[in-house]
Parts: structure tokens; sequence; C-alpha cells
């Protein structure tokens, strides 16, 4: 057992998956010989070589096509979109190339790569340069979705997306790379599309992604110690395939709902899991759903600024307390 | 303009399957237009009349596993790797017995097998994916070549540029064929492009050799391909050979063309690429009736596969939701 950060897990899984798979190829700007701008790809390029890790232009559609091209044809590519909000410079692949050509070519060609974008906030890097994409992503029919909140995760879901055999947008959390956390020794590889109940309790499920799940774990905590409040705490991990099984079982325990998004509101994933739990297991509330994300707005840079409206703590147990009481 | 002389070192029955290949393009692509009228073709086409010669060509020069990227105007480079009529209009019918069973249409034709690895719909994309199927090969050691075909409009998107640069650093074995047919849609390319040739002259900021040809010739179409597959096999990198050419028909089913001047049309049919090779094989002795016998085979092959696309039901709805993860469904949710 290691205590690894978040950002050495990366390079952990992607390392696991290169060696066993010569298949298996990393592209993107900067990642090689840097070692990556958050240097998340950090050691790669000395143990596999230019071959296998390759700097790029900066020329997002040029990375991303080569990643698809070379996975239409037998190659396991991991791309990097350094920070997530540069999607929008290539979207085409994520919305019409990567989810659509086995879906048009009848299930002739397969797309198995993986995407990793520096995803998210609480960096004081403006609105440019921390946003969640993860709704955008998740809207496109055909592309997995991941967003681990921890460095175990990160390297098990690494490498589960690695070996899938469909598109998927791993998302990691720029704010969540220095953070720490035990890693067993050897092999370790997860399953897509299942969530992990990280604190169990009676009174309400609280459902949180990435940055927003140790954030919910820490408003948990606060919600016992200081409210009696029991919440119980679940990290989707994966929000396509989404595992609403685990969702419901659990509302079927606590009977309330929140969810904590730092995504804007409108369309966030908090609202499709709302609407699915109003359709199918709206006789478990005994409440209605509440959602705690972002608001409406581009993010603001400075730091006091971002703070107010990206889910805190504060506001997480504010919310809970309020609306169990009332 | 580079080789417009027949080069004499062309095989005689490379040369008849040159015609075969763009007799039965002709056919097919005007057989399309036909069944669109009767209202059987839905949805878009877009034709390829006129620009036979540059499928056939490129198709001829290819090397079983080599991989072809079409655009949207891909029933021609899809029917020259040897896919066969009734596939192609099987799925512009969308009828179960098309390419891939109405699920992608006349846009995105595939077919694997031939190594027809997609066509592909939205301007520049598939620039960028030629060359991953590229580096896979030169990552692999494996020999195939990569063709991407696309048009002058095409060459003013940022991918083509993205694309252009990172083939060259990699020194990818991809070949880049702009089909120049002067047009966007509904606007002269010129009018919107900062340099006289769209391809070309921009391969040159990349350092590749600047390579304009007539497009129409089948015979020069084939020999620059040929010279550039020999190029990418032996390392030597990626080639841009622009081909200047013409549509017969408007951009898309949906396009009479009004905008093109008086006589435009007629100048360019004095140079349609079957004529030509029709007068060259002549020239060089090919009897007419073995002409005709390739005219007279693929009529046959196209009415036989209307025939047969004509009596093919549609898709069986449950297709709408396959296919969609590599499970086979479509579900995303447990
Ligand atoms: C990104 C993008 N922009 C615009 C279009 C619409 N569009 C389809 S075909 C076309 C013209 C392309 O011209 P050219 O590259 O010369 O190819 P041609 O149709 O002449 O073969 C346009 C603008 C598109 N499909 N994708
Ligand atoms: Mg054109």
């Amino acid at each position: 057992m290691a205590e690894l950060t978040y950002r050495d897990a990366v390079a952990r899984g992607i390392a696991q998956e290169m060696e066993r798979d010569p298949d298996v190829v990393c592209i993107g700007e900067d990642i090689a010989k840097a070692g990556g701008v958050f240097k998340a790809t950090w050691g790669l390029f000395d143990k596999f070589g230019a071959k296998r890790v390759c700097d790029t232009p900066i020329a997002e559609q040029a990375i991303l096509g080569a990643a698809m091209g070379a996975a239409m044809t037998g190659l396991k590519p991991v791309a990097e979109i350094m920070f997530a909000d540069f999607a929008a410079v290539c979207w085409d692949f994520f919305a019409n190339e990567f989810p659509k050509t086995r879906y048009m070519t009848n299930g002739q060609v397969g797309v198995p790569l993986v995407v990793r974008l520096g995803n998210g906030g609480a960096a004081r890097f403006g609105a440019q340069h921390s946003q969640s994409v993860e709704n955008w992503c998740m809207m496109i029919p055909g592309l997995k979705v991941v967003a681990p909140s921890s460095p175990v995760d990160v390297v098990g879901l690494m490498a589960a997306a690695i070996r899938d055999p469909d598109p998927v947008i791993f998302l990691e959390h720029k704010s969540l790379y220095a953070t720490k956390g035990p890693v067993p020794d050897g092999e370790i590889v997860d399953t897509l599309g299942t969530a992990k109940i990280l604190r169990t309790g009676r009174d309400a499920t609280i459902l949180a992604l990435a940055l927003m799940v140790p954030r919910a774990l820490a408003a948990a905590e606060e919600l016992k110690s200081k409210h009696g409040i029991d919440c119980e705490v679940i990290d989707l991990r994966s929000l396509v395939p989404l595992d609403t099984r685990t969702i419901l079982a659990s509302l079927g325990r606590t009977h309330r709902l929140f969810t904590v998004e730092e995504n804007p509101r409108l369309c966030g994933w908090g609202a499709e899991i709302v609407s699915i739990v109003a359709d199918e297991a709206f006789f478990d509330l005994d409440g209605p759903p509440v959602r705690i994300t972002t608001p409406h707005i581009p993010l603001p840079a400075a730091d006091n600024l971002e703070d107010v409206v990206l889910p805190s703590v504060s506001r997480i147990v504010e919310t809970v307390r309020r609306s169990l009481a009332s | 303009m580079k080789s417009a002389a027949p080069p004499a070192d062309i095989p005689a029955d490379t040369r008849l399957h040159l015609y075969h290949l763009q007799v039965l393009i002709r056919e097919a692509e005007q057989r399309a237009y036909d069944l669109f009228l009767e209202n059987l073709v839905k949805g878009t086409s877009h034709l390829s009349l006129g620009q036979e010669a540059i499928a056939a060509g490129f198709a001829a020069a290819m090397q079983p596993g080599d991989l072809s990227f079409c655009t949207y105007r891909g029933h021609a480079h899809t029917l020259a790797r040897g896919v066969s009529v009734e596939k192609v209009l099987g799925e512009l019918m969308y009828r179960d017995n098309g390419l891939m069973r109405g699920k992608g249409g006349s846009m995105h034709l595939t077919s694997v097998e031939h190594g027809v690895m997609g066509s592909y719909a939205i301007i520049g994309a598939h620039l960028c994916i030629a060359n991953g199927a590229a580096w896979r090969a030169q990552y692999r050691g494996e020999k195939d070549v990569s063709t991407c075909f696309f048009g002058d409009g095409t060459t003013n998107i940022g991918a083509f540029h993205e694309a252009l640069n990172f083939a060259a650093i990699w020194k990818l074995p991809v070949v880049f064929v702009c089909e120049n047919n002067l047009y966007m849609e509904y606007t002269l390319n010129a009018d919107v492009t900062a340099v006289e040739h769209p391809a070309a002259d921009r391969a040159a900021a990349y350092g590749l050799e600047r390579i304009v040809i007539d497009g129409n010739d089948a015979d020069a179409v084939y020999n620059a391909a040929k010279a550039a597959y020999a190029r990418a096999r032996a390392g030597e990198g990626p080639s841009m050979i622009e081909c200047l050419t013409y549509r017969h028909s408007g951009h898309s089913r949906a396009d009479p063309a009004k905008y093109r001047p008086a006589g435009e049309l007629e100048k360019w049919k004095k140079r349609d690429p079957l004529k030509i090779y029709r007068a060259r094989l002549e020239s060089l002795g090919v009897a007419a009736a073995k002409l005709t016998e390739i005219e007279q085979r693929a009529k046959a092959e196209v009415n036989a596969a209307t025939e047969a696309c004509r009596a093919a039901p549609p898709p069986p709805v449950d297709i709408a939701f396959t296919d969609v993860y590599a499970n086979g469904g479509a579900a995303w949710r447990n």
C-alpha cells in the first residue's frame, strides 16, 4: 500500500496499462518530455519512450483525430486535452466523431480511446480554465463519462477506461491533483458505471462527483456531529454509464435526495437524476429533491468570488439542514 | 500542372480496370439521381458525376489493406474500393440490404472489409482521423497507407491545417487528395481563398511538394497516386495532391447549381473524364467492342442492384437501438 497523489495516480494507472498492452499510447501537448502541465503524465516518457508517449503541436483537433484514427484501426490511445475548457475547440470529435461512428457504421467501427481532461474549478483560473464540462459530455449518446475523486479510483477507473471498447471521457479534477490517498500495490482494475457509497446514513442521500465528493463528506461529518443528521454520501464516479440502482436503493433507505454539482445549474447531471427519481422513485421521497449547484454564471477568477459560487461545505450543510427541518 | 501526357507504362489491364471503375461510378451515380427523382432516395446525397477519374485512379493505385477516408461525397470512392452497387444504393434508399442497413445514410458510407474507413460529413475532421490510422501503421510497422479525400472548400477550415502540419512533422504514411471542383456548396472557392491552388499552395507551406494534376485524366491521377503511395510506404511521409475537376451536378440533390456562369458546365463536359478515357483507350488500340462490353457490364450491375434494392425491405426498427455502445446496445444506465 502506497500513499499516492491523485496526480501520480494518473500516471500509475496509465503505466499499468501500457505495461500490459503495447497498443496503449499517449498523445497530447507537453505530456511527454515535460510530463504534462499538471505533471499527471510524469515519468511515462522516461519509462516508455517517445514512440509511445508523444508530444504534439497545439492542435486539439489533430490530437483527437489522431487518437480516433489510431483507435479505429487497433491502438488504444490516451489523449490529453490540457484544460477541459479546450474541449470547445475540438468539440466536433466529442459530439460527432467519437460517439456516432459505431452507430452509423452499423457496428463496423469502434473508437476505443480515452480523452483525459483537466476539469473543474477552485484553482482561481477564471472562466475559461475552470469549467466543469461533465454535462457537455454526458448529453451525447455514445460517450462514456468518468470523473474520479480519489487516487485509488483514478488508477482503477483509468485502467477500466483504457480497456473499455468505447470512447471514454476521463475528467481529472485539477483541484484534486495534489490530494493524497492510499493505493494498494499491484494491478487495480475498477468497473465503469459503478457508484461508491462512501458513508452510510439514514436521513438523506447526498450525491457528489469529483471535487464535490470531499466537500460532501466533510458536510456529512458536520451534519452528524453538529446537527445529528445522518447522511449517506455516494460518489457517482461515472455519469455514463450511470449507476441508478445504487442511487435508487439508497433513496429507498433515506427518502431524501441532495445533489452536489460543480457544473453551472442548467442541465446539470443532478437534473437528470432528479428526473429519474421523479419517474421511478417518487413515492420513496419524503420531501423535494434538492440540487446544490454552482449558479448559472461563468466562474469568476478571484478567490473570494469563486468560493462563494462553488458549492461549499457550509452551503451543503446549510441546505441539507434547512431542507430537513422544513 | 503535372503529367498531362498519357504515360506508356500503365499496364493494359489496369487501364481497362480504370475505365470500368469510372463507368460503374457514372452509372451508379446517375441511377442514384434517377432514384431520387422517384423519391426512392430520401434525405440528401452528393454525387461525383464528373469526378470519377479521381476515385478510379486512386483506388486502382491502392493495395489491399490500404485505407480510404471519404467525405459525404463518397459514393464514388466506396464503389471504387469494390463495395457492391447494391450495398451503396441500398444504403441511399434506406433498405435493409444497405451497407449500414440505413443507420448511416448516403453521407457516411463505410465498409471496413474493403478498407473504406468511413465517410465524414463534418468538414475537416477526417483529415485528422486519417492521420491517426497512418500513425497506427507507422507505430506498428505496417505497410498500409491511408488516403483522405476532400474538396477545395475544406482547405479553409482549421482542421485541414492542423492535419497537414501534424502529418508532416510525424512523416505519416497518409495521402491527402483535394478534389478541386471549384465550388464549395454554392460559392466559388476562389472568391474566399487567399491562394490560387487552395490545397497545393498550402501544402508547400508545410514543406510538402506542390502537386496539381488534371483530375479528369485517370492516368494522371493513377500515376500521381502511385508515386505518393511509394513515398508513403518508403517512410518518406505525407503527400498532398490537388486534382482539378468539376462536378456535373449540383452540390447536393437539392441544388440546381444556378450560380454557375453560362457555358461553364458545357466547357467541362468537353473534358468529361469518361470521354477522355474512352478516347485514350481507343487511341491505344483497345477494340470498341471491349469498351462497349465494359459499359454494358456496368449498366447490368447497376440495373440488377436497383431491382434488388427496390425489392429489399426497410431495416427492422429494433436496429435503431443497437450499436450505440460496444456491448451492442444503447443502455446508458443500469
Ligand atoms: C464544419 C462544416 N461546415 C460546413 C458544412 C456544410 N457543408 C457541407 S459540404 C460543404 C462544401 C464543401 O466544399 P468542398 O470542400 O469543396 O467539397 P465538395 O462538396 O465540393 O466536394 C459545406 C460548406 C459542413 N458539413 N461542415
Ligand atoms: Mg468543392
